[in-house]
């Protein structure tokens, strides 16, 4: 905007102004009644939903489902959908980040005099997308399941054998999704990013490594020789089997 | 040479008189000595704060016609807030905020407490509704060009309201200290130690420790009752100075219908 708009802006508005009624009493009841209308909305949520409490914190169980608040799904969507781990720090931080400083910075690369939605098309196509993404992110997170599902189909090698190979395959795969290693480890298209990925961990570990692992783990990982002796050899053969281009 | 003094302050200047004394017959029923009392408060206070300039500027601006009732979301946004802070205090009366006891202090809350779970519902689902008029208010705020000038700045605070409600959300989801919470603010807190250069000691900093414990609580519930509170409430007060001193916008469409003859004068 130049002098001459902002003058001519200025103007305006203040015309505008002088015909509008007072703050008080006119925006004053508006305002109390969407106040009212608030109160309302969180009394009925309170009553309708209540607060849940969970069981305890426990840092040393080994089934737990992390979930952010359902605002956050939209984060939590980018971090999940962004798979390569060497992308992951610009899908936590970096594309939040960007995001956040162009919404900071938009009344500064957004310099036009002009305030109407249909002759701003720029503005408004991004701001609809901007909404779209992420409707589309937090509907997606919210659908994404339980953080504890492997969605993996038995390897060919694995289905073939069918019989004890299959079986301990499939409760291999449970035992993992129970135990909550998704909440760190990726194994497919499932599971964070704080541990190492798992998904073709049968090709970089031996059977016996593996179970070594599990019951005298490297910090921060928690011990899992609470588990059974057949659940714990299920598990590791299942992790066995998640070989390179097995899947 | 009694004319070079300064004049009187106007607070001393002798009031002219109401309309009742002109005509004739004192204030003498005990409802005009209520207001009369009243009215003198009033004065005691304003002589000492001259107060009334500021309110009576604040309350009887004028708001430019054409306005409709998504410009009552602000409003509704600081309603939610101010609920948050009545409710947030309230659980703070019972909370505990230490790792081996904070869990009980909120089961307390919900199973004991008179009410307990219906306060902390409504501080819970109050947190949701909260985001919800922050959006909804930006959005208002985006499609009728709002933050252009003169109200950049106040666009910019906007965000660091924005940015301060999500910190408060997420220091807050903590505080149960249940395993969801656990869990979830263990692994928010890691997301944030992945990012660039500040990563790690930023998620130190969060974590107050080598591990999520007591400090960690401690640590989540200063920044959740004292930090970030304080800063949305002085952030809150600059916005809302700025509001009424660049007044609110008319919506775009809304154009001034004065007479075209006076317009081509002006040119």
């Amino acid at each position: 905007m130049n002098a001459r708009e902002k003058e001519a802006y200025l103007r305006e508005y203040s015309i505008l102004k002088s015909q509008g009624k007072p703050f008080f009493p006119y925006s004053v009841a508006k305002d109390g009644l969407m106040a009212v209308v608030v109160m309302a909305s969180i009394i009925g949520m309170s009553l309708l939903f209540g607060a849940e409490l969970g069981p305890k914190a426990d840092p040393t169980t080994t089934t737990y489902t992390p979930r952010p608040e359902w605002y956050f799904f939209f984060l939590f969507e980018v971090l999940r959908v962004i798979k390569p781990p060497s992308l992951t720090p610009l899908a936590s931080i970096g594309v939040p980040t960007i995001c956040m400083i162009l919404l900071f910075l938009l009344p500064f690369y957004d310099r036009g005099p002009e305030r109407r939605p249909e002759r701003r098309p720029i503005a408004m196509a991004a701001g609809l997308f901007t909404i779209a993404a992420m409707a589309f992110l937090t509907y997606e997170g919210a659908i994404a399941g339980s953080p504890n599902q492997v969605d993996m189909e038995a390897p060919a090698a694995v289905a073939a054998a069918g019989g004890e190979t299959l079986r301990q395959w499939e409760s291999g795969k449970q035992v993992v999704a129970q135990s909550g290693c998704l909440a760190c480890h990726k194994i497919g298209h499932n599971g964070g990013v704080l541990g190492p990925d798992l998904t073709e961990i049968g090709s970089a570990a031996s059977r016996a490594s593996l179970a070594r692992v599990l019951v005298n783990p490297t910090q921060p990982m928690p011990e899992y020789s609470a588990l059974s002796e057949s659940k714990r050899d299920d598990l590791v053969e299942f992790l066995a089997q998640l070989k390179t281009g097995s899947h | 040479m009694a004319n070079l003094r300064p004049p009187l302050p106007r607070a001393l200047r002798p009031k002219p008189k109401g309309p009742s004394e002109d005509n004739g017959h004192a204030p003498t029923g005990a409802r005009e000595a209520v207001a009369e009392k009243g009215i003198s408060a009033v004065d005691w206070v304003d002589e000492r704060t001259s107060l009334s300039g500021g309110a009576r500027w604040l309350m009887f601006r004028k708001i430019p016609r054409g306005t409709n009732w998504f410009y009552t979301l602000g409003s509704a946004t600081l309603f939610a807030f101010l609920a948050q802070a009545v409710t947030g205090v309230i659980l703070a009366m019972y909370y505990d905020p230490s790792a081996t006891r904070a869990y009980e202090s909120v089961r307390y809350i919900t199973n004991e407490v008179f009410l307990g779970e219906f306060v902390r519902g409504m501080h819970k689902w109050g947190s949701t509704v909260m985001v919800i008029l922050v959006f909804l208010h930006m959005g208002r705020t985006f499609f009728y060009g709002a933050y252009k000038y003169p109200r950049e700045l106040n666009w910019v605070i906007g965000v660091v309201l924005l940015l301060l409600t999500l910190f408060m959300s997420f220091t807050g989801y903590l505080l149960p200290f249940d395993q969801r919470s656990f869990w979830a603010t263990t692994v928010g807190v890691a997301i944030n130690g992945t990012g660039p250069l500040v990563g790690p000691y930023l998620n130190d900093f969060l974590r107050a420790g080598p591990e999520f414990g007591t400090t960690t609580l401690a640590r989540f519930y200063a920044l959740h009752m004292l930090v970030l509170p304080g800063a949305i409430a002085a952030m809150i007060g600059a916005h809302l100075y700025l509001v009424a001193r660049l007044g609110t916008t008319a919506p775009p469409w809304i154009k001034t219908d004065i007479d075209p003859e006076l317009r081509k004068e002006d040119a």
